[in-house]
């Protein structure tokens, strides 16, 4: 069932939301939180599971020491005081895909309080940017459950399946769950800056290089928590906490619609009941899950297999010496290296292809000449092929050459496309895909000059056109010129000389 | 024809090093004797005959070869079947991992193996080591050789009976809250407990993991510390292990010397409500360590008194969680409810608990969930994790008085089978003078002392020293064990009664 909602203006007329955004991030380790199995996603199940992430009888977990070092790191990058002594705890609960019965987790003792990330949205008024900062409460080290996989039903859920299989190669995967602090005096921007929150921490993350990010593996997770008060007042009601919602645009619409179905609820004189939901992809909604209250029993107690984890004071000052620079500064520096206008770096940012101008301009492209391949061809490529432009084997250094091979005047645009083409294809590096295709610009003006006037001499009409003052009609002629030449003729020497000889 | 079953440990490898035996005939010895009597005693859950004679035969091999071999290298030993063995069967006394075999050795167990040690077998125990009496292992109790119409102790129960019945010349133990020490007390055997920490519990199936430690149950203090050795040391495995050497406890063992050392007795501890006969016997071992050269000083620790209900809250809250793995999902037992023709997971992990769980071990359970539960944490779990604190703080300041303390290691002599079942708060009481050493993490270690006036069964004598210390209890136990057997004229063990050997074969 499917249930009432309000239009979200009106219902942010009415009432005030408040938002707690919990995140996961699995960490990209090399080896689990308390065992030496390996973490490599998409293997076959249950192939990398040792009796400590089986949670068999008498094993027995061991800190992995760089887990811990990126939750400091991520910490610090939060600007978060970090625990001279902290404490993991267990967790209870049952859940067939979790061996031990209960979780490694920390709980009121975790490694990272009291931080705040700085997020960029667009202001109330919507004709600029501000800068909203998200307060973190904490952040902790956890580990990941196994997953279920429910068989012989119609929906993949365990409602109505056969049998159920369980795969353990993600248990024991090293979790960090960053908490905000309730997020108060977002007014109408709640889902926009939810998600821009979540983008900011995931641009970090991957500055940081602790976690693989990518959300539809499921290496970032978000529940958020949504509240609505009447607007004016300032007690908190009560809220929901859909699950798992892994996109940034699933976020910003996840918040939304509990905004105005939590005011549709309210509007009709209702109570929220405080429950998890689950957030619908193909249909854009949430539903009930079980009830949650505030005092949920996980009868927590300190985890007694393992010693406190108290980082020295000099390690948590060696870590804070490698803490990238901050990604929101790093992009205002490289844009203006760049000379990019704030449109074109949007552009950048959104096709995920900072890193990549960066490398190739390192590797000698020009600013203009990466951005336009990476956010042109291959962007336009990769999208239309539901890739990312990673996937095509493109290395900055083979767009750099070809950005080269079109300065330097050997190839022109489209003769440039087709070399690409070559590179994806696997047929090598831009220079050799040029050479075994024969392509290269015609450099003999003897060659070139023929074939403009015997195009001249084949187009009368439009040659008059162009001795009348229309010098648009070149185009015209210049695109004969090609064809003569096969494609390899240098369109701006062509150009001129049409122009020459007709004006 | 020499007994090898009758010699300690040390002199085992003493023949085995001069050549005049094999550890292939020194184990089959032993097998035979197994075979002769524990249908009477039931100390072991399983035997590994072929496996403890293919471990014989490649230390003789190895010996013959010249290679240079560990101290024990060849004397067999039993292990406690909460101890994971690969290969070999593993249940912690349970019905719900009957038939459970693990895929892998605890750090102990692999230990032995390095040190090419036959394992003769895994020994009967309290199930998931809940208890004092092994009356409630699921495979039927353990009698104890003394008298076999009482119980053995427990929760090692197995364990030590096999050494006290000349089964097995050493077997590991595991102690919680004294179940290695009084066991050993009650069976006439020696058993240690060593600082928390000191020997690994990777592969010990969890009981409470801030209280659990493996150590040597023997029939002597030198073969305790021989086997500690080979067992103690850091696990990288084992993040609460310490990472240091271990004690020099053997040495500590050969010095066996107690002049000028200070030893307190527990005011607190020391006969109020213990067997006449037990309180006598702890009486003349104090001045036997007198005659010897120490200086006694009563030392008052006020907190122990507590120890017990802390103990019982701390352990079942711990136990709770430790036991949840066991759902009937992955391993183990499995039961599906009566009735239900397409029961949901949460049945079947009820019904499995259910039919896999004896009485003492759901008792604990539900106890140890309530205690944890939001709104009792801190009443209970809380307040007993303070009175630990306590507890440890008055064995600090006990510690800067006295060398070791010393307290009878259990109110009585073995009681009769049966005689305790119906009352859970009779049989935790027997604990009451070793738990105080496991709430503390200190080592314990428990030696014979003779045996009771009323009733000529053994009574042990408890030595607890400062945590890392461990080689004082060696030290002060070796000498009482010297000064005892010029009183008796040999180990009280030979006192024992020869036992029928009516037993059918395994």
């Amino acid at each position: 069932m499917t249930d009432a909602v309000v239009d979200y203006d009106e219902a942010l007329q009415t009432y005030d939301p408040v938002m707690g955004l919990e995140v996961h991030v699995e960490l990209n380790t090399k080896t689990k939180m308390f065992c030496g199995c390996s973490t490599v996603f998409g293997a076959e199940p249950n192939s990398q599971v040792c009796p400590v992430c089986l949670g068999l009888p008498g094993a027995l977990p061991v800190v992995n020491a760089s887990a811990v070092e990126s939750a400091i790191r991520l910490g610090l990058a939060l600007h978060g005081s970090i625990a001279d002594w902290s404490r993991f705890a267990r967790k209870n609960y049952f859940y067939p895909d979790m061996p031990k019965n209960f979780q490694t987790s920390q709980y009121d003792e975790p490694i990272v309080y009291d931080g705040y990330l700085d997020v960029e949205v667009p202001t109330e008024s919507g004709d600029g940017t501000e800068v909203f900062r998200v307060e973190i409460e904490r952040a902790h080290m956890e580990e990941d459950t196994g997953k279920s996989l429910h068989v012989g039903g119609a929906t993949g859920r365990i409602q109505g399946a056969e049998y159920s299989l369980v795969d353990y190669n993600r248990a024991g995967i090293p979790l960090i769950e960053i908490v905000t602090k309730p997020i108060v005096g977002a007014g109408s921007r709640a889902p926009q800056i939810a998600r821009a929150y979540v983008a900011a921490l995931r641009d970090l993350l991957k500055a940081l290089d602790i976690s693989d990010v990518k959300m539809e593996q499921g290496s970032v997770r978000c529940d958020a928590n949504v509240s609505l008060r009447p607007v004016g007042t300032d007690k908190f009601g009560t809220r929901t906490e859909t699950k798992n919602v892994n996109s940034l645009r699933s976020i910003e619409r996840a918040v939304r619609y509990e905004i105005s179905r939590q005011a549709a609820v309210l509007d009709a004189g209702g109570t929220i009941t405080q429950e998890t939901r689950h957030w619908h992809e193909d249909t854009g909604i949430t539903t009930a899950g079980r009830p949650k209250s505030d005092a949920d029993d996980y009868r927590y107690f300190p985890e007694p297999d393992l010693v406190p984890v108290a980082p020295a004071p000099a390690l948590v000052e060696k870590l804070d010496e490698t803490l990238p620079e901050p990604p929101a500064q790093r992009r205002k520096r490289l844009q203006s290296d760049w000379g990019y206008s704030d449109l074109e770096m949007r552009d950048v940012i959104n096709a995920g292809a900072v890193d990549l101008i960066e490398q190739t301009v390192a590797a000698g492209a020009s600013p203009a000449g990466a951005r336009k391949w990476w956010t042109g061809e291959l962007a336009r490529r990769a999208n239309a092929e539901g890739k990312t432009v990673e996937d095509f084997g493109v290395t900055p250094a083979y767009v750099a050459e070809l950005d080269g091979l079109v300065k330097g005047g050997r190839l022109n645009d489209s003769m440039a496309r087709q070399v690409l083409e070559g590179v994806i294809a696997g047929e090598g590096a831009p220079t050799a895909v040029a050479d075994a295709r024969g392509l290269e610009l015609v450099q003999d003006d003897g060659a070139l000059e023929a074939a403009v006037d015997k195009v001249i001499a084949a187009n009368p009409d439009v040659a008059e056109k162009v001795r009348g003052g229309k010098l648009n009609a070149a185009g015209a002629l210049i695109g004969q010129v090609m064809k003569e030449l096969k494609g390899q003729a240098d369109a701006a020497k062509a150009r001129e000389l049409i122009l020459a000889k007709l004006t | 024809m020499t007994d090898y079953t009758r010699m300690t440990a040390a002199d085992i490898a003493a023949a085995l090093a001069a050549g005049e035996t094999t550890s292939v005939e020194v184990t089959q010895a032993h097998l035979d004797r197994i075979a002769e009597v524990d249908g009477d005693v039931h100390a072991f859950l399983q035997v590994d005959a072929e496996g403890a004679l293919a471990t014989a035969r490649a230390v003789d091999e190895a010996r013959a070869a010249g290679q240079e071999l560990g101290p024990l290298a060849g004397v067999p030993i039993a292990v406690k079947d909460v101890l994971a063995t690969e290969g070999l069967t593993t249940t912690a006394g349970s019905k719900i991992l009957e038939g459970w075999v693990p895929p892998y050795d605890a750090t102990v167990v692999a230990k032995l193996r390095a040190a090419g040690m036959p394992i003769l077998g895994k020994t009967n125990m309290d199930e998931f080591a809940m208890g004092s009496s092994t009356e409630h292992s699921a495979y039927g109790p353990t009698h104890n050789p003394w008298d076999l119409d009482r119980i053995p102790g427990g929760s090692g129960g197995g364990s030590s009976a096999a050494v006290a019945a000349f089964e097995a010349p050493l077997a590991i133990g595991t102690d919680t809250g004294g179940s290695i020490r009084q066991p050993a007390a009650v069976t006439g055997t020696v058993g240690t407990k060593p600082t928390y920490g000191g020997v690994s519990r990777y592969g010990l199936i969890a009981l409470a993991s801030s209280l659990d430690q493996a150590g040597p149950c023997t029939r002597s203090v030198l073969d305790a510390a021989l086997l500690h050795e080979v067992i103690g040391g850091h696990d990288v495995m084992d993040s609460t292990s310490i990472d240091a050497p271990v004690p020099p406890v053997v040495e500590a063992a050969r010095k066996a010397d107690v002049k000028g050392l200070k030893i307190g007795v527990i005011k607190e501890i020391s006969g109020e409500g213990f067997q006449p006969g037990v309180k006598q016997l702890f009486d003349e071992s104090v001045q036997l360590l007198v005659d010897r050269g120490a200086e006694v000083v009563e030392i008052s620790c006020p907190s122990f008194e507590k120890g017990l209900a802390a103990y019982y809250l701390i352990l079942p809250s711990e136990a709770s969680s430790n036991l949840a793995k066991f759902d009937g999902m992955r391993y183990g037992l499995r039961v599906g409810p009566e009735g239900v023709a397409s029961p949901s997971a949460e049945q079947v992990m009820a019904a499995t608990r259910d039919a896999g769980f004896g009485d003492e071990v759901k008792r604990r359970i539900i106890l140890g969930t309530y205690a944890l539960s939001a709104g009792y944490y801190d009443a209970y779990y809380g307040q007993a994790q303070k009175v630990r604190t306590l507890i440890a703080r008055d064995f600090a300041a006990a510690y800067e008085k006295v060398d070791v303390l010393v307290t009878p290691t259990a109110p009585t002599t073995a009681f009769k089978l049966g005689e305790k079942l119906d009352d859970p708060m009779a049989m935790y009481l027997n604990d009451v003078a070793t738990i105080p050493a496991n709430l503390a993490g200190v080592p314990g270690m428990s030696i014979p002392n003779g045996l009771a006036s009323e009733d000529g069964l053994p009574s042990g004598f408890q030595i607890l020293a400062p945590a890392t210390k461990d080689e004082r209890l060696y030290q002060v136990g070796a000498a009482l064990e010297a000064a005892l057997q010029e009183k008796w004229g040999g180990p009280i063990l030979a006192q024992a009664p020869e036992l029928a050997g009516k037993a059918d074969a395994r």
